[in-house]
Protein backbone atom coordinates (compact mmCIF):
# COMPACT_ATOMS: atom_id res chain seq x y z
CA UNK A 1 0.00 0.00 0.00
CA UNK A 2 1.53 3.29 -1.04
CA UNK A 3 -0.52 5.27 1.53
CA UNK A 4 1.02 3.40 4.50
CA UNK A 5 2.44 5.73 7.14
CA UNK A 6 0.84 8.85 5.67
CA UNK A 7 0.29 11.59 8.31
CA UNK A 8 -3.27 12.33 9.48
CA UNK A 9 -4.82 15.41 7.81
CA UNK A 10 -4.87 18.66 9.80
CA UNK A 11 -7.82 19.19 12.19
CA UNK A 12 -9.03 22.25 10.27
CA UNK A 13 -8.19 20.93 6.80
CA UNK A 14 -11.90 21.06 5.82
CA UNK A 15 -12.12 24.79 6.67
CA UNK A 16 -11.62 26.74 3.45
CA UNK A 17 -10.75 30.48 3.48
CA UNK A 18 -14.28 31.18 2.20
CA UNK A 19 -15.83 29.23 5.12
CA UNK A 20 -13.57 31.07 7.57
CA UNK A 21 -14.48 34.53 6.22
CA UNK A 22 -18.20 33.64 6.20
CA UNK A 23 -18.11 32.45 9.82
CA UNK A 24 -16.21 35.51 11.04
CA UNK A 25 -18.59 37.87 9.16
CA UNK A 26 -21.65 36.12 10.58
CA UNK A 27 -20.24 36.28 14.13
CA UNK A 28 -19.43 40.00 13.76
CA UNK A 29 -22.95 40.69 12.44
CA UNK A 30 -24.59 38.94 15.40
CA UNK A 31 -22.38 40.77 17.94
CA UNK A 32 -23.02 44.15 16.32
CA UNK A 33 -26.77 43.52 16.23
CA UNK A 34 -26.83 42.44 19.88
CA UNK A 35 -25.31 45.78 20.83
CA UNK A 36 -28.21 47.58 19.15
CA UNK A 37 -31.34 45.50 19.84
CA UNK A 38 -30.66 42.98 22.66
CA UNK A 39 -31.70 44.02 26.18
CA UNK A 40 -28.82 45.15 28.36
CA UNK A 41 -28.43 43.63 31.87
CA UNK A 42 -29.44 47.03 33.32
CA UNK A 43 -32.63 47.10 31.27
CA UNK A 44 -33.44 43.53 32.32
CA UNK A 45 -32.84 44.35 35.99
CA UNK A 46 -35.03 47.47 35.86
CA UNK A 47 -37.80 45.60 33.98
CA UNK A 48 -38.18 42.82 36.54
CA UNK A 49 -40.07 44.89 39.18
CA UNK A 50 -42.47 46.12 36.47
CA UNK A 51 -43.08 42.54 35.34
CA UNK A 52 -43.72 41.38 38.91
CA UNK A 53 -46.11 44.29 39.42
CA UNK A 54 -48.01 43.43 36.19
CA UNK A 55 -48.32 39.74 37.12
CA UNK A 56 -49.60 40.83 40.55
CA UNK A 57 -52.28 42.99 38.95
CA UNK A 58 -53.32 40.05 36.70
CA UNK A 59 -54.03 37.80 39.70
CA UNK A 60 -56.47 36.31 40.36
CA UNK A 61 -57.95 35.82 36.88
CA UNK A 62 -61.43 37.27 36.48
CA UNK A 63 -64.36 34.84 36.88
CA UNK A 64 -67.17 37.40 36.56
CA UNK A 65 -70.07 35.48 34.86
CA UNK A 66 -70.89 38.18 32.26
CA UNK A 67 -67.23 38.37 31.20
CA UNK A 68 -66.86 34.57 31.07
CA UNK A 69 -69.91 34.35 28.78
CA UNK A 70 -68.36 36.99 26.47
CA UNK A 71 -65.11 35.02 26.39
CA UNK A 72 -67.01 31.80 25.59
CA UNK A 73 -68.76 33.45 22.65
CA UNK A 74 -65.42 34.80 21.37
CA UNK A 75 -63.74 31.41 21.79
CA UNK A 76 -66.46 29.75 19.71
CA UNK A 77 -65.97 32.45 17.05
CA UNK A 78 -62.19 31.84 17.16
CA UNK A 79 -62.75 28.14 16.57
CA UNK A 80 -65.12 28.86 13.71
CA UNK A 81 -62.54 31.14 12.08
CA UNK A 82 -59.81 28.50 12.48
CA UNK A 83 -61.91 25.55 11.31
CA UNK A 84 -63.61 27.18 8.32
CA UNK A 85 -60.45 29.03 7.19
CA UNK A 86 -58.30 25.90 7.51
CA UNK A 87 -60.89 23.64 5.84
CA UNK A 88 -61.32 25.90 2.80
CA UNK A 89 -57.56 26.47 2.66
CA UNK A 90 -56.79 22.72 2.75
CA UNK A 91 -59.33 21.96 0.00
CA UNK A 92 -57.98 24.76 -2.23
CA UNK A 93 -54.39 23.67 -1.53
CA UNK A 94 -54.90 20.32 -3.26
CA UNK A 95 -55.41 21.59 -6.83
CA UNK A 96 -52.89 24.39 -6.27
CA UNK A 97 -50.28 21.87 -5.06
CA UNK A 98 -51.00 19.64 -8.06
CA UNK A 99 -50.43 22.56 -10.43
CA UNK A 100 -47.21 23.44 -8.60
CA UNK A 101 -45.70 19.95 -8.14
CA UNK A 102 -42.64 19.42 -10.34
CA UNK A 103 -42.97 16.37 -12.61
CA UNK A 104 -46.65 15.94 -11.74
CA UNK A 105 -48.19 19.27 -12.75
CA UNK A 106 -50.06 19.44 -16.06
CA UNK A 107 -48.54 22.92 -16.51
CA UNK A 108 -44.97 21.66 -17.10
CA UNK A 109 -42.58 24.53 -16.45
CA UNK A 110 -45.56 26.73 -15.53
CA UNK A 111 -45.48 24.89 -12.20
CA UNK A 112 -42.69 27.25 -11.07
CA UNK A 113 -45.09 30.20 -11.33
CA UNK A 114 -47.63 28.40 -9.13
CA UNK A 115 -44.90 27.59 -6.62
CA UNK A 116 -43.81 31.24 -6.61
CA UNK A 117 -47.41 32.30 -5.90
CA UNK A 118 -47.63 29.84 -2.99
CA UNK A 119 -44.30 31.19 -1.66
CA UNK A 120 -45.72 34.72 -1.83
CA UNK A 121 -48.78 33.67 0.20
CA UNK A 122 -46.50 32.04 2.77
CA UNK A 123 -43.96 34.86 2.99
CA UNK A 124 -46.43 37.57 4.00
CA UNK A 125 -47.16 37.20 7.78
CA UNK A 126 -50.73 36.43 8.83
CA UNK A 127 -51.14 39.70 10.72
CA UNK A 128 -50.32 41.60 7.52
CA UNK A 129 -52.91 39.54 5.60
CA UNK A 130 -55.40 40.31 8.39
CA UNK A 131 -54.71 44.06 8.04
CA UNK A 132 -55.27 43.78 4.27
CA UNK A 133 -58.54 41.88 4.66
CA UNK A 134 -59.82 44.18 7.42
CA UNK A 135 -59.16 47.07 5.02
CA UNK A 136 -61.01 45.32 2.17
CA UNK A 137 -63.91 43.39 3.75
CA UNK A 138 -64.15 45.30 7.04
CA UNK A 139 -63.69 44.46 10.72
CA UNK A 140 -64.78 41.05 12.02
CA UNK A 141 -64.62 37.31 11.63
CA UNK A 142 -64.83 37.22 7.80
CA UNK A 143 -61.47 39.00 7.54
CA UNK A 144 -60.04 36.48 10.02
CA UNK A 145 -61.38 33.50 8.07
CA UNK A 146 -59.89 34.85 4.82
CA UNK A 147 -56.56 35.36 6.56
CA UNK A 148 -56.47 31.78 7.85
CA UNK A 149 -57.49 30.50 4.41
CA UNK A 150 -54.64 32.31 2.63
CA UNK A 151 -52.16 31.35 5.34
CA UNK A 152 -53.23 27.68 5.07
CA UNK A 153 -52.84 27.69 1.27
CA UNK A 154 -49.30 29.04 1.70
CA UNK A 155 -48.49 26.29 4.20
CA UNK A 156 -50.34 23.28 2.77
CA UNK A 157 -49.70 24.27 -0.86
CA UNK A 158 -46.00 23.79 -0.29
CA UNK A 159 -46.14 20.58 1.75
CA UNK A 160 -48.80 18.95 -0.44
CA UNK A 161 -46.73 19.74 -3.56
CA UNK A 162 -43.58 18.27 -2.00
CA UNK A 163 -45.49 15.12 -1.02
CA UNK A 164 -46.82 14.77 -4.57
CA UNK A 165 -43.30 15.14 -5.99
CA UNK A 166 -42.04 12.40 -3.63
CA UNK A 167 -44.92 9.97 -4.30
CA UNK A 168 -43.97 6.50 -5.56
CA UNK A 169 -43.32 6.69 -9.30
CA UNK A 170 -43.91 3.02 -10.23
CA UNK A 171 -47.71 2.95 -9.65
CA UNK A 172 -47.98 6.21 -11.60
CA UNK A 173 -46.11 4.65 -14.52
CA UNK A 174 -48.33 1.56 -14.30
CA UNK A 175 -51.52 3.63 -14.50
CA UNK A 176 -50.07 5.67 -17.34
CA UNK A 177 -49.34 2.42 -19.21
CA UNK A 178 -53.05 1.58 -18.94
CA UNK A 179 -54.05 4.85 -20.55
CA UNK A 180 -54.77 6.90 -17.43
CA UNK A 181 -54.56 10.68 -17.82
CA UNK A 182 -52.88 13.05 -15.35
CA UNK A 183 -56.06 13.55 -13.33
CA UNK A 184 -56.63 9.81 -13.04
CA UNK A 185 -53.00 9.26 -11.99
CA UNK A 186 -53.41 11.92 -9.31
CA UNK A 187 -56.60 10.35 -7.96
CA UNK A 188 -55.63 6.71 -8.49
CA UNK A 189 -51.97 6.60 -7.50
CA UNK A 190 -50.64 9.83 -6.01
CA UNK A 191 -53.32 10.78 -3.48
CA UNK A 192 -53.67 7.29 -1.94
CA UNK A 193 -49.86 7.08 -1.59
CA UNK A 194 -49.45 10.44 0.12
CA UNK A 195 -52.63 10.34 2.23
CA UNK A 196 -50.79 10.04 5.61
CA UNK A 197 -48.62 13.02 4.67
CA UNK A 198 -51.67 15.04 3.58
CA UNK A 199 -53.46 14.30 6.85
CA UNK A 200 -50.34 15.19 8.87
CA UNK A 201 -49.86 18.50 7.07
CA UNK A 202 -53.58 19.28 7.42
CA UNK A 203 -53.45 18.66 11.17
CA UNK A 204 -50.41 20.94 11.50
CA UNK A 205 -52.30 23.54 9.44
CA UNK A 206 -55.27 23.27 11.79
CA UNK A 207 -53.02 23.69 14.85
CA UNK A 208 -51.39 26.68 13.20
CA UNK A 209 -54.82 28.12 12.33
CA UNK A 210 -56.01 27.88 15.94
CA UNK A 211 -52.83 29.63 17.17
CA UNK A 212 -53.12 32.32 14.50
CA UNK A 213 -56.83 32.91 15.00
CA UNK A 214 -56.36 33.86 18.66
CA UNK A 215 -54.16 36.83 17.74
CA UNK A 216 -56.02 38.04 14.64
CA UNK A 217 -58.43 39.99 16.82
CA UNK A 218 -55.53 42.29 17.79
CA UNK A 219 -55.93 43.93 14.36
CA UNK A 220 -59.72 43.68 14.29
CA UNK A 221 -60.14 40.40 12.41
CA UNK A 222 -62.48 38.77 14.95
CA UNK A 223 -62.02 36.12 17.61
CA UNK A 224 -60.76 36.12 21.20
CA UNK A 225 -57.82 38.37 20.33
CA UNK A 226 -60.21 41.32 20.07
CA UNK A 227 -61.28 40.75 23.70
CA UNK A 228 -57.61 40.51 24.77
CA UNK A 229 -56.80 43.82 23.09
CA UNK A 230 -59.75 45.52 24.84
CA UNK A 231 -58.63 44.10 28.19
CA UNK A 232 -55.08 45.50 27.80
CA UNK A 233 -56.29 48.83 26.35
CA UNK A 234 -58.59 49.35 29.38
CA UNK A 235 -55.95 48.08 31.88
CA UNK A 236 -58.30 45.19 32.86
CA UNK A 237 -55.37 42.88 33.62
CA UNK A 238 -57.44 40.26 35.51
CA UNK A 239 -59.64 39.88 32.42
CA UNK A 240 -56.47 39.62 30.29
CA UNK A 241 -55.05 36.82 32.46
CA UNK A 242 -58.33 34.85 32.12
CA UNK A 243 -58.16 35.19 28.33
CA UNK A 244 -54.48 34.15 28.22
CA UNK A 245 -55.28 31.12 30.38
CA UNK A 246 -58.19 30.11 28.12
CA UNK A 247 -56.01 30.53 25.00
CA UNK A 248 -53.32 28.36 26.59
CA UNK A 249 -55.84 25.62 27.39
CA UNK A 250 -57.37 25.77 23.91
CA UNK A 251 -54.01 25.49 22.13
CA UNK A 252 -52.95 22.68 24.49
CA UNK A 253 -56.19 20.74 23.82
CA UNK A 254 -55.81 21.27 20.08
CA UNK A 255 -52.22 19.97 20.10
CA UNK A 256 -53.25 16.98 22.22
CA UNK A 257 -56.08 16.04 19.81
CA UNK A 258 -53.85 16.56 16.75
CA UNK A 259 -51.10 14.35 18.27
CA UNK A 260 -53.65 11.59 18.95
CA UNK A 261 -55.00 11.79 15.38
CA UNK A 262 -51.48 11.80 13.93
CA UNK A 263 -50.58 8.71 15.92
CA UNK A 264 -53.64 6.93 14.51
CA UNK A 265 -52.76 7.93 10.94
CA UNK A 266 -49.22 6.54 11.31
CA UNK B 1 -63.25 -5.46 6.71
CA UNK B 2 -63.75 -1.92 5.34
CA UNK B 3 -65.57 -1.08 2.11
CA UNK B 4 -68.47 -2.68 0.34
CA UNK B 5 -68.62 -6.45 -0.14
CA UNK B 6 -67.11 -7.62 -3.43
CA UNK B 7 -69.52 -8.84 -6.06
CA UNK B 8 -69.90 -12.56 -6.68
CA UNK B 9 -67.72 -14.06 -9.40
CA UNK B 10 -69.62 -14.06 -12.68
CA UNK B 11 -69.24 -16.48 -15.61
CA UNK B 12 -66.41 -15.75 -18.08
CA UNK B 13 -67.19 -12.77 -20.26
CA UNK B 14 -66.37 -11.95 -23.85
CA UNK B 15 -63.57 -9.52 -24.61
CA UNK B 16 -65.17 -6.08 -25.19
CA UNK B 17 -64.87 -5.01 -28.79
CA UNK B 18 -63.40 -1.51 -28.89
CA UNK B 19 -64.50 0.78 -31.72
CA UNK B 20 -60.92 1.82 -32.19
CA UNK B 21 -59.42 -1.66 -32.23
CA UNK B 22 -57.24 -0.63 -35.15
CA UNK B 23 -56.48 -3.09 -37.92
CA UNK B 24 -57.21 -6.48 -36.32
CA UNK B 25 -55.52 -8.30 -39.23
CA UNK B 26 -52.31 -6.27 -38.82
CA UNK B 27 -49.29 -7.72 -36.98
CA UNK B 28 -49.37 -7.03 -33.26
CA UNK B 29 -45.98 -5.35 -33.46
CA UNK B 30 -44.01 -4.30 -36.51
CA UNK B 31 -40.73 -2.48 -35.87
CA UNK B 32 -38.14 -1.76 -38.58
CA UNK B 33 -34.83 -0.10 -37.86
CA UNK B 34 -36.25 1.22 -34.59
CA UNK B 35 -33.90 3.62 -32.85
CA UNK B 36 -34.18 5.28 -29.46
CA UNK B 37 -31.79 7.75 -27.91
CA UNK B 38 -32.05 9.98 -24.88
CA UNK B 39 -31.20 13.68 -25.22
CA UNK B 40 -30.19 12.91 -28.82
CA UNK B 41 -26.90 11.39 -27.66
CA UNK B 42 -27.04 8.12 -25.78
CA UNK B 43 -28.25 5.45 -28.23
CA UNK B 44 -30.16 2.70 -26.43
CA UNK B 45 -31.78 1.04 -29.45
CA UNK B 46 -29.71 1.16 -32.65
CA UNK B 47 -32.04 -0.30 -35.28
CA UNK B 48 -34.30 -3.05 -33.97
CA UNK B 49 -36.30 -5.20 -36.40
CA UNK B 50 -39.12 -7.10 -34.72
CA UNK B 51 -42.41 -8.55 -35.94
CA UNK B 52 -44.88 -10.24 -33.60
CA UNK B 53 -48.02 -11.93 -34.91
CA UNK B 54 -51.28 -12.38 -32.99
CA UNK B 55 -51.24 -15.28 -30.54
CA UNK B 56 -47.42 -15.57 -30.34
CA UNK B 57 -45.54 -15.78 -27.05
CA UNK B 58 -42.23 -13.96 -27.47
CA UNK B 59 -39.42 -13.84 -24.93
CA UNK B 60 -37.03 -10.91 -25.15
CA UNK B 61 -33.65 -11.65 -23.58
CA UNK B 62 -30.43 -9.71 -23.20
CA UNK B 63 -27.91 -8.34 -20.71
CA UNK B 64 -28.74 -5.42 -18.42
CA UNK B 65 -28.81 -2.14 -20.32
CA UNK B 66 -29.26 -3.72 -23.76
CA UNK B 67 -32.55 -1.85 -24.27
CA UNK B 68 -35.23 -4.44 -23.44
CA UNK B 69 -37.29 -2.24 -21.11
CA UNK B 70 -36.87 0.78 -23.38
CA UNK B 71 -38.19 -1.25 -26.33
CA UNK B 72 -41.22 -2.41 -24.35
CA UNK B 73 -42.06 1.16 -23.32
CA UNK B 74 -41.71 2.38 -26.92
CA UNK B 75 -44.25 -0.25 -28.01
CA UNK B 76 -47.07 1.47 -26.10
CA UNK B 77 -45.81 5.04 -26.66
CA UNK B 78 -44.64 5.50 -23.07
CA UNK B 79 -41.44 6.63 -24.81
CA UNK B 80 -41.37 8.17 -28.28
CA UNK B 81 -38.93 6.63 -30.79
CA UNK B 82 -36.00 8.50 -32.33
CA UNK B 83 -35.90 6.80 -35.73
CA UNK B 84 -37.09 3.90 -37.88
CA UNK B 85 -40.72 2.79 -37.94
CA UNK B 86 -43.02 1.24 -35.36
CA UNK B 87 -46.59 0.09 -35.48
CA UNK B 88 -48.48 -1.52 -32.60
CA UNK B 89 -51.80 -3.22 -33.44
CA UNK B 90 -51.91 -1.26 -36.68
CA UNK B 91 -51.35 2.13 -35.01
CA UNK B 92 -48.39 4.03 -36.42
CA UNK B 93 -46.17 5.15 -33.54
CA UNK B 94 -43.25 6.24 -35.74
CA UNK B 95 -43.98 9.90 -35.07
CA UNK B 96 -45.07 11.55 -31.80
CA UNK B 97 -48.74 10.71 -31.28
CA UNK B 98 -51.44 12.53 -29.36
CA UNK B 99 -53.07 11.38 -26.13
CA UNK B 100 -56.02 9.81 -28.01
CA UNK B 101 -53.84 7.40 -30.04
CA UNK B 102 -51.81 6.62 -26.91
CA UNK B 103 -55.02 5.73 -25.09
CA UNK B 104 -56.24 3.59 -28.00
CA UNK B 105 -53.03 1.53 -27.96
CA UNK B 106 -52.86 1.26 -24.18
CA UNK B 107 -56.52 0.27 -23.85
CA UNK B 108 -55.75 -2.90 -25.78
CA UNK B 109 -52.48 -3.62 -24.04
CA UNK B 110 -51.83 -5.00 -20.59
CA UNK B 111 -48.46 -4.08 -19.05
CA UNK B 112 -46.92 -5.92 -16.11
CA UNK B 113 -43.81 -4.39 -14.59
CA UNK B 114 -40.89 -6.05 -12.78
CA UNK B 115 -42.08 -4.48 -9.55
CA UNK B 116 -45.82 -5.07 -9.35
CA UNK B 117 -46.46 -1.28 -9.16
CA UNK B 118 -49.65 -1.61 -7.15
CA UNK B 119 -51.08 1.32 -5.21
CA UNK B 120 -50.16 -0.18 -1.87
CA UNK B 121 -52.65 1.64 0.36
CA UNK B 122 -55.63 0.60 -1.79
CA UNK B 123 -57.53 -2.68 -1.74
CA UNK B 124 -56.68 -5.52 -4.10
CA UNK B 125 -60.05 -5.04 -5.84
CA UNK B 126 -59.49 -1.30 -6.36
CA UNK B 127 -56.06 -2.04 -7.84
CA UNK B 128 -57.61 -4.42 -10.36
CA UNK B 129 -60.38 -1.91 -11.18
CA UNK B 130 -57.56 0.58 -11.94
CA UNK B 131 -57.07 -1.51 -15.08
CA UNK B 132 -60.08 0.35 -16.51
CA UNK B 133 -58.33 3.73 -16.43
CA UNK B 134 -58.41 5.12 -19.95
CA UNK B 135 -61.97 3.89 -20.58
CA UNK B 136 -64.81 6.37 -20.95
CA UNK B 137 -65.82 7.60 -17.48
CA UNK B 138 -62.62 6.21 -16.08
CA UNK B 139 -62.68 8.54 -13.05
CA UNK B 140 -64.86 5.77 -11.60
CA UNK B 141 -61.87 3.42 -11.80
CA UNK B 142 -60.39 5.40 -8.88
CA UNK B 143 -61.93 2.96 -6.42
CA UNK B 144 -64.01 -0.22 -6.56
CA UNK B 145 -66.64 1.56 -4.46
CA UNK B 146 -67.29 3.99 -7.32
CA UNK B 147 -66.82 1.59 -10.25
CA UNK B 148 -69.77 0.43 -12.39
CA UNK B 149 -71.08 -3.06 -11.58
CA UNK B 150 -69.65 -4.47 -14.84
CA UNK B 151 -66.14 -3.33 -13.95
CA UNK B 152 -66.40 -4.77 -10.45
CA UNK B 153 -67.58 -8.10 -11.84
CA UNK B 154 -64.80 -8.14 -14.43
CA UNK B 155 -62.26 -7.35 -11.69
CA UNK B 156 -63.56 -10.18 -9.51
CA UNK B 157 -63.42 -12.53 -12.49
CA UNK B 158 -59.80 -11.52 -13.13
CA UNK B 159 -58.95 -12.04 -9.46
CA UNK B 160 -60.56 -15.48 -9.55
CA UNK B 161 -58.36 -16.34 -12.53
CA UNK B 162 -55.26 -15.59 -10.48
CA UNK B 163 -56.84 -17.33 -7.45
CA UNK B 164 -57.02 -14.23 -5.27
CA UNK B 165 -60.76 -13.50 -5.25
CA UNK B 166 -60.95 -14.18 -1.53
CA UNK B 167 -58.41 -11.40 -0.83
CA UNK B 168 -60.36 -8.78 -2.80
CA UNK B 169 -60.80 -6.40 0.14
CA UNK B 170 -57.32 -6.84 1.63
CA UNK B 171 -54.90 -3.94 1.36
CA UNK B 172 -52.45 -4.48 -1.50
CA UNK B 173 -49.39 -4.14 0.74
CA UNK B 174 -50.64 -6.92 3.03
CA UNK B 175 -50.00 -9.51 0.27
CA UNK B 176 -46.77 -11.41 -0.40
CA UNK B 177 -44.59 -10.45 -3.38
CA UNK B 178 -45.90 -13.33 -5.49
CA UNK B 179 -49.51 -12.49 -4.65
CA UNK B 180 -48.95 -8.83 -5.50
CA UNK B 181 -47.54 -9.82 -8.88
CA UNK B 182 -50.63 -11.96 -9.47
CA UNK B 183 -52.81 -8.92 -8.67
CA UNK B 184 -50.77 -6.94 -11.22
CA UNK B 185 -51.50 -9.68 -13.78
CA UNK B 186 -55.22 -9.55 -12.93
CA UNK B 187 -55.10 -5.76 -13.41
CA UNK B 188 -53.38 -6.15 -16.78
CA UNK B 189 -55.91 -8.75 -17.94
CA UNK B 190 -59.11 -7.16 -16.62
CA UNK B 191 -59.84 -5.42 -19.94
CA UNK B 192 -59.01 -8.57 -21.92
CA UNK B 193 -56.18 -6.89 -23.84
CA UNK B 194 -55.06 -8.14 -27.24
CA UNK B 195 -51.42 -7.76 -26.26
CA UNK B 196 -49.79 -8.42 -22.88
CA UNK B 197 -46.33 -6.98 -22.23
CA UNK B 198 -44.41 -8.08 -19.15
CA UNK B 199 -41.08 -6.57 -18.13
CA UNK B 200 -39.22 -9.21 -16.10
CA UNK B 201 -42.41 -10.22 -14.28
CA UNK B 202 -40.70 -12.88 -12.16
CA UNK B 203 -37.46 -11.04 -11.37
CA UNK B 204 -38.45 -9.90 -7.87
CA UNK B 205 -39.95 -13.28 -6.87
CA UNK B 206 -38.52 -16.45 -5.35
CA UNK B 207 -38.01 -19.36 -7.81
CA UNK B 208 -41.29 -21.12 -6.97
CA UNK B 209 -43.41 -17.94 -7.11
CA UNK B 210 -41.60 -16.93 -10.31
CA UNK B 211 -42.38 -20.25 -11.96
CA UNK B 212 -46.02 -20.05 -10.83
CA UNK B 213 -46.36 -16.54 -12.24
CA UNK B 214 -44.91 -17.58 -15.59
CA UNK B 215 -47.21 -20.61 -15.77
CA UNK B 216 -50.14 -18.33 -14.99
CA UNK B 217 -49.13 -15.99 -17.83
CA UNK B 218 -48.86 -18.83 -20.33
CA UNK B 219 -52.17 -20.39 -19.29
CA UNK B 220 -54.16 -17.13 -19.30
CA UNK B 221 -52.72 -15.91 -22.60
CA UNK B 222 -53.50 -19.27 -24.22
CA UNK B 223 -57.04 -19.32 -22.76
CA UNK B 224 -57.90 -15.79 -23.89
CA UNK B 225 -55.91 -15.71 -27.13
CA UNK B 226 -53.68 -12.88 -25.90
CA UNK B 227 -50.32 -12.18 -27.56
CA UNK B 228 -47.53 -12.22 -24.96
CA UNK B 229 -44.23 -10.37 -25.11
CA UNK B 230 -42.05 -10.68 -22.01
CA UNK B 231 -38.48 -10.06 -20.96
CA UNK B 232 -36.60 -12.36 -18.62
CA UNK B 233 -33.12 -13.01 -17.28
CA UNK B 234 -34.19 -16.54 -16.35
CA UNK B 235 -33.52 -18.76 -19.36
CA UNK B 236 -35.79 -21.51 -17.97
CA UNK B 237 -38.67 -19.01 -18.21
CA UNK B 238 -37.66 -17.70 -21.62
CA UNK B 239 -37.11 -21.09 -23.20
CA UNK B 240 -39.96 -22.84 -21.38
CA UNK B 241 -42.80 -20.38 -21.87
CA UNK B 242 -42.14 -18.68 -25.21
CA UNK B 243 -42.81 -19.79 -28.76
CA UNK B 244 -39.99 -17.50 -29.96
CA UNK B 245 -36.89 -16.08 -28.34
CA UNK B 246 -35.50 -12.71 -29.45
CA UNK B 247 -32.08 -11.70 -28.12
CA UNK B 248 -31.01 -8.07 -27.92
CA UNK B 249 -27.39 -7.06 -27.71
CA UNK B 250 -26.14 -3.47 -27.62
CA UNK B 251 -29.40 -2.13 -28.99
CA UNK B 252 -29.75 -4.58 -31.89
CA UNK B 253 -31.41 -7.97 -32.45
CA UNK B 254 -28.74 -10.65 -32.13
CA UNK B 255 -30.97 -13.61 -32.97
CA UNK B 256 -34.66 -14.44 -33.34
CA UNK B 257 -35.50 -18.16 -33.29
CA UNK B 258 -37.70 -20.81 -31.64
CA UNK B 259 -36.56 -21.93 -28.17
CA UNK B 260 -35.68 -25.40 -29.46
CA UNK B 261 -33.00 -23.87 -31.72
CA UNK B 262 -31.37 -21.66 -29.07
CA UNK B 263 -27.94 -23.08 -28.20
CA UNK B 264 -25.69 -22.48 -25.20
CA UNK B 265 -23.33 -20.65 -27.60
CA UNK B 266 -26.19 -18.26 -28.53
CA UNK B 267 -26.81 -17.50 -24.86
CA UNK B 268 -23.09 -17.04 -24.18
CA UNK B 269 -22.81 -14.56 -27.01
CA UNK B 270 -25.97 -12.74 -25.80
CA UNK B 271 -24.71 -12.18 -22.27
CA UNK B 272 -20.91 -11.86 -22.86
CA UNK B 273 -19.49 -8.32 -22.86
Amino acid sequence: MTDAGKAAPGRLSGLTPLHFVTLVTLGALILASMGQVAPSPRQLASGVPGMVDLVGRMMPPSTEPGFLWRVTVRIVETFQIALVGAAIGIVLSLPIAWLGARGVSPLGRGSYLVKALVSLLRTIPDLVWALLFVATVGLGAVAGTMTIMVDTIGFCGRFFAEAMEDAEKEPQEALSAMGAGRGSILAGAILPDIMPSLINSSLFALEKAVRSSVVLGLVGAGGIGQELKVAFDLFQYRNASTIILVIFLIVLAMEFCADKLRARVQ
Amino acid sequence: MPGAAPPAVSPPRARPVADEAGDVAAPMIAARGLRKSYDGRLDILKGVDLAVSPGERVALIGANGCGKSTLLKCLIALHGISGGSLSTMGRDLSRPVGPEVQRQVRRQTGFVFQKHCLVRRRTVLSNVVHGFFGEAGSWRAFSHNLAPAGWREAAMESLAEVRLAERALARADSLSGGQQQRVAIARALVRRPRLLIADEPAASLDPVSGRNVMELFTRLCATHGITLLFTSHDMAHALGHASRVVALKQGRVLFDKPPSQVTPADLKETFDD
